[in-house]
């Protein structure tokens, strides 16, 4: 027979979690892990429960953003993700620490199955995901594992990332996954090239984040991070603050 | 205690299985453990004893150790990892996530970290039998 019994109890793990969504991209260098982080704090600041998930199995980068440091989960009946900065949070570096961990892709599937299996998220709001860029192995293995997770894909102005965020459009089309909208990063100018090919698709224009000089020296800062201009609109694009209708996050379809 | 985790994963494997089956009692359950993971087996078979319910009230569980067979994918080196001779911390942080090993371990020919563990990587349910 052999078979493999952590799949089945993917659900019940994430069964107290009312939304989950995936922070995506076709494209890598386009600013996820800083979406995803400040996406994830900035819930956190509207009281919500929240978790953040660091998919990026062989380049995880949140645990940098936050100045995440010298924690670890505790072992109960499972794996307790430590609460750091208000955020449950789950990531490999816990294992691998700063060792180059080289994973080929069914290696990469067995790290997410493993980690779905054994976390024991508390009942959350939203638990938020951290993607590796593409359409490859985790973005195809959540699409198996976790049905009701919904995306959002960050982009940045450039056509040659939003070339490849087509892709994951009409992959995530194709499997009817609900997308909340795109998001473009380190925007530099007015243009609206971006807002109108995401409407051709038929995504919401979620807002941009302006290229933000300063972000560079604020990683690993949290406070300093909280006064970039990037998170700031990363926190007003994503909780309707500045964008008045667009309440996106927390409008009560997207919170089932 | 994480084993506590992955018990619960075999008994929802082997439920979906029973019920796929048409099973009303199952009588043994039996799981190969890898070494790779390091899995205690004290601690799993104590986990069994409190989970088991239902149709699984009854049930025998029966755990094997498979040995952690590696193969390196660059000069086809096979080789059997000896978790007694890893460090306390690479041993728990492989006991958690087993792929960490390829972060910590190297073939021992080559030294690639590019291998394959063809066995004994954790758990999986092997067989089960009952009654319809």
């Amino acid at each position: 027979m052999l078979t493999d019994p952590r799949v089945s109890i993917i659900d019940e793990r994430l069964k107290d979690i009312q939304s989950i969504i995936a922070i995506s991209s076709g494209k890598g260098g386009v600013g996820k892990s800083l979406v995803a982080s400040t996406l994830a704090l900035a819930l956190t600041k509207k009281r919500y429960k929240v978790g953040l998930f660091d998919l990026d199995f062989t380049s995880p980068s949140t645990h940098m953003i936050l100045g995440i440091k010298d924690v670890q989960p505790k072992e109960d009946k499972g794996i307790i993700p430590p609460n750091v900065h208000g955020l449950e949070y789950m990531s490999i570096v816990y294992y691998s620490g700063d060792f180059v961990t080289p994973l080929r892709g069914t290696d990469a599937s067995n790290v997410l199955v493993e980690l779905l299996s054994i976390t024991k998220w508390s009942k959350l709001d939203f638990l938020i995901l951290d993607m590796p860029p593409g359409i490859s192995d985790t973005t195809l293995d959540l699409l198996r594992l976790v049905k009701r997770v919904k995306f959002i894909i960050v982009t940045t102005s450039s056509v040659l990332a939003f070339e490849t965020v087509k892709k994951l459009a009409s992959l995530l089309k194709d499997l009817q996954k609900p997308v909340l909208g795109v998001i473009e990063n380190m925007k530099r100018d007015k243009s609206d090239t971006i807002e109108k090919e995401a409407g051709k698709l038929g995504f919401r224009y979620l807002g941009s984040i302006p290229y933000d000089e300063k972000l560079e020296e604020a990683i690993g800062y949290l406070s300093q991070i909280e006064k970039t201009d990037a998170a700031r609109s990363i926190a007003a694009i994503t909780l309707g603050v500045s964008f008045g209708k667009r309440v996106l996050i927390h409008a009560p379809d997207s919170r089932r | 205690m994480h084993e506590w985790a992955l018990a619960e994963a075999v008994l929802a494997a082997a439920s979906e299985t029973a019920e796929k089956e048409g099973l009303r009692k199952v009588t043994e359950v039996y799981v190969k453990v890898g070494e790779l993971q390091g899995v205690e087996l004290d601690i799993l078979d104590f986990a069994f004893s409190q989970l088991k319910a239902g149709k699984f009230k009854d049930a025998k569980f029966k755990t094997d150790i498979a040995k952690a067979e590696l193969q390196c994918r660059a000069c086809e080196n096979k080789w059997i990892l000896n978790r007694q001779k890893l460090d306390a911390n690479t041993a728990e942080a492989i006991h958690f996530v087993p792929e960490v090993a390829h972060a910590y371990i190297k073939c021992p020919k080559c030294g690639s970290p590019d291998f394959e563990v063809i066995e004994g990587r954790g758990m999986l349910l092997e067989s089960i039998k009952g009654v319809r």
